[in-house]
């Protein structure tokens, strides 16, 4: 029984950190956002020398084929710094999805240039765990290949990616995807609804019209079991980026009560905030063990003992991302509603996590169906 | 990260359930898996057991007659005697005053006092609270006054549990009211035979005297059973509150309450099916299960201490708060699963006399235990003192 990082995770942990607290201050921060595309090719190059878009590349695809420790730090330190760059969705997601999907060529082909930066994929489809409208995309066979129709909703990063990752379904009748479609990004038929999330990250509503793909577009295997597996591969690497969120969300608490002077001294000094602050510090520290333990789980090729333990994980993130979100604003007073404060923008980026990849009932239910008698 | 357990301790956890499959009783397991109250006979003869196999106290040095076994081993050690159904183990000796005699007694005490600890022949209690010093526990007036070689200590404690049963009661009592509240305190030994000592039972809300008010009238106490020096009973206090906490999570007894409370909802039933099968009761206990298995975690990160804990002060505080929570909810749930059932209190027979009662047997004593567990997040530092415990540290104003 061991907690403790190694070495070398430590030390990508602290590039990591060091990188978002140098290079990604809340002001360049502010300046990506107000770019045209909302985010930063120059971001993405250093993320790639640090070598961050590899590290779920497998070693035989030309990546570092990390574990999901490495991914847990990373996230952390992306969440701690509100980095709105596709990390989750290309590095992390689509990464994994071709890898585990992907023919040979498919491989050889994108997953170098995804970890070198050059490449930016994103997964269009159902990640929410049930809980979102339950559309997806039809795809009918046609002559030379596919024909895709149907709306992907809020695929975070589409207006940036250079390749969609359409996962639709091939029966007649509404269900889970059962096959994964590379789509370039142009594609006749392809229309893409851009808006910036609540979180300020490009996204749009990927609608695909007739769009046509060949044979050699689709990815092969075990298409419903390895997407199921994918998410919630991306549901820990979310919760792992809560984790940066929540702590420094406190942390910004906590140095702001403790300079805020009102009535002849700090507010910090009033017990009602204080053991609030110290609620804020025990949900974190419940969702953070629960986050550990999904590290070591979100690889498990049992789909039960997976997602029991992400499912739990997810319950309490979303549960502290609310109470700390909100909580956080609250102990900031007018300064907290204000869209000059860092605080707003990780109540804003606990909001999205809380939304993202199934909700807090949707996790709840699937851990509740899984209950033993022990 | 390697979150599963050692093949040394896997060795160690398959000993222990060997052994309590061998040595415990069966009736004592039935009545604690039962959910019935323990006899404090039962205490004395498991502690016997234990300490004839060895493990009287494994969590103390070896050079006192411990195993000197780690964090982690203690903790499957607490685990696996709680899944067993195996009675409690008296903290005021063995978690409590022990460890503060091997750091602040004499040789004498430590000589005298730590084996039958160990062996279970003295049952140890605790003197601390008194109806003006509760959270406050530095304002207790308990006078100690020197009259040649003694003490003469008179004063009033009280919320002192299992005193009854007790042969010692270690107490907090002022040497010096002249000084700052902490600084004139000494911790006192005292035989509970001695005379001056009148211990009257306090009926809790579940209707046991488990607590008691003791009344000290000119108690003669030798100033050889002080510890330690006279005035600084204040820091061995708090030495010893330290080890009272950092064992505080209950996760063996709520993993143990979680079973009994999927075991009896399954037997329940509502509108014709089985209450586990509700869905609205099954997310509850779906909810309780995931607090308890982050609580397990956060125990076990905690234990193996990495830099990615908070600080020992704050881990202890957070474990006490969500340990008692989490016990306090599964009561909750225990006494919602058996409904109505649970009006059920105290049976009676035909005269009027002590009955057993009516009902399922699983459910007599949900009642009581939901009623009794409401101790947990007042005892031992309430809840509110832990989160001014963790706000010092986490805010420092």
């Amino acid at each position: 029984m061991d907690f403790a990082f190694t070495p070398e995770q430590q030390l990508l942990a602290d590039s990591a950190r060091r990188y978002v607290t140098e290079q990604y201050g809340f002001a360049r921060r502010k300046q990506i956002l107000a770019s045209a595309t909302g985010h930063s090719k120059d971001v993405w190059r250093d993320f790639a020398e640090l070598g961050f878009l590899g590290l779920n590349v497998p070693e035989e695809d030309g990546g570092l084929g990390a574990g999901p420790v490495e991914t847990l730090l990373l996230a952390t330190a992306i969440g701690e710094g509100l980095v709105v760059e596709p990390y989750l969705a290309s590095a992390v997601v689509a990464t994994r999805a071709i890898a585990r999907l992907g023919s040979p060529a498919q491989r050889a082909d994108w997953l170098p240039k995804l970890a070198a930066g050059e490449l930016v994929a994103v997964l269009a489809g159902d990640a929410d765990c049930g809980s979102g409208s339950g559309d997806t995309v039809r795809a009918t066979a046609t002559a030379g290949g596919w024909e895709l129709n149907g709306l992907a909703p809020v695929v975070y990063h589409a207006p940036v990616a250079d390749l969609l990752l359409v996962a639709a379904r091939t029966g007649a009748t509404a269900g889970e995807p059962d096959a994964l479609f590379a789509v370039p990004a142009g594609a006749s038929g392809l229309r893409l609804a851009r808006f910036v999330t609540v979180d300020s990250q490009a996204a749009a509503d990927a609608e695909c019209r007739a769009v046509r793909v060949d044979g050699a577009s689709r990815l092969g295997g075990d298409v419903r079991a390895e997407l199921a597996a994918i998410a919630d591969y991306g549901l820990f690497a979310l919760c792992a980026e809560a984790l940066g969120a929540l702590d420094r969300c406190l942390a910004l608490t906590v140095e702001y009560t403790r300079t805020r002077n009102q009535f002849g001294g700090p507010i910090g000094r009033f017990q009602a905030l204080q053991h609030r602050m110290v609620d804020m510090l025990t949900r974190i520290e419940q969702a953070r063990s629960l986050v550990y333990l999904a590290a070591t789980r979100c690889d498990d090729p049992d789909p039960g003992t997976r997602g029991a333990a992400l499912s739990a994980a997810k319950v309490l993130i979303a549960d502290a991302a609310r109470y700390v979100g909100q909580q956080a604003v609250q102990l900031h007073g007018g300064m907290g509603v204000s869209d000059e404060v860092a605080v707003s923008h990780y109540f804003k980026r606990l909001l999205a996590v809380e939304l993202r990849f199934g909700s807090a009932d949707a996790h709840l239910a699937r851990f509740a169906r899984g209950l033993t008698a022990d | 990260m390697d979150l599963n357990l050692s093949a040394d301790d896997l060795s160690f956890r398959d000993e222990l359930r060997s052994f309590l499959t061998a040595k415990l009783p069966a009736d004592m397991r039935e009545r604690t898996l039962g959910g019935h109250r323990f006899e404090a006979s039962d205490i004395r003869r498991w502690q016997q057991i234990l300490h004839a196999h060895g493990w009287g106290a494994i969590h103390w040095p070896k050079e006192f007659g411990g195993l000197g076994a780690t964090p982690l081993q203690q903790y499957l050690f607490e685990l696996e005697c709680a899944l067993g159904g195996a009675p409690i183990q008296l903290a005021f000796g063995l978690r409590m005053l022990g460890p503060v005699l091997m750091r602040y007694g004499s040789p004498a005490h430590q000589q005298y006092f730590l084996p039958r600890i160990l062996s279970g022949e003295h049952w140890w209690c605790q003197g601390y609270s008194e109806p003006g010093a509760g959270s406050d526990l530095a304002s207790l007036k308990t006078q100690a006054v020197r009259d040649g070689d003694h003490y003469v200590v008179n004063g009033q404690k009280c919320w002192n549990t299992l005193g009854q049963f007790a042969d010692w009661i270690f107490c907090l009592v002022r040497t010096d009211p002249a000084a700052k509240p902490q600084r004139g305190i000494s911790m006192l030994l005292i035989d509970m035979k001695t005379p001056g000592i009148t211990v009257r039972p306090t009926v809790l809300l579940d209707g046991t005297p488990e607590v008691n008010e003791i009344w000290l009238e000119n108690v003669r106490v030798p100033i050889a059973n002080r510890v330690g020096d006279e005035n600084l009973g204040w820091t061995y206090a708090k030495f010893l509150l330290g080890h009272e906490r950092a064992n505080i999570a209950g996760i063996g007894s709520s993993k143990r309450e979680l079973r009994r409370l999927k075991s009896i909802s399954a037997q329940e039933t509502r509108g014709g099916r089985a209450l586990i099968e509700d869905p609205d009761f099954r997310r509850r206990l779906a909810r309780v299960e995931i607090d308890l298995l982050a609580l397990e975690y956060t125990n076990l990160r905690m234990l193996s201490a990495p830099a990615s804990s908070p600080s020992a002060a704050i881990s202890a505080s957070i474990l006490k708060i969500r340990g008692s929570e989490i016990r306090q909810a599964l009561s909750e749930l225990l006494v919602e699963a058996i409904g109505v059932g649970a009006l059920r209190f105290a049976g009676r027979d035909a005269a009027g006399a002590p009955a057993a009662l009516p009902g399922a047997d699983y459910a007599a004593g949900l009642t009581a235990s939901y009623l009794n567990l409401r101790k947990l997040s007042i005892f031992g530092g309430s809840n509110e003192i832990q989160k001014n415990i963790i706000s010092q540290a986490l805010i420092g104003l």
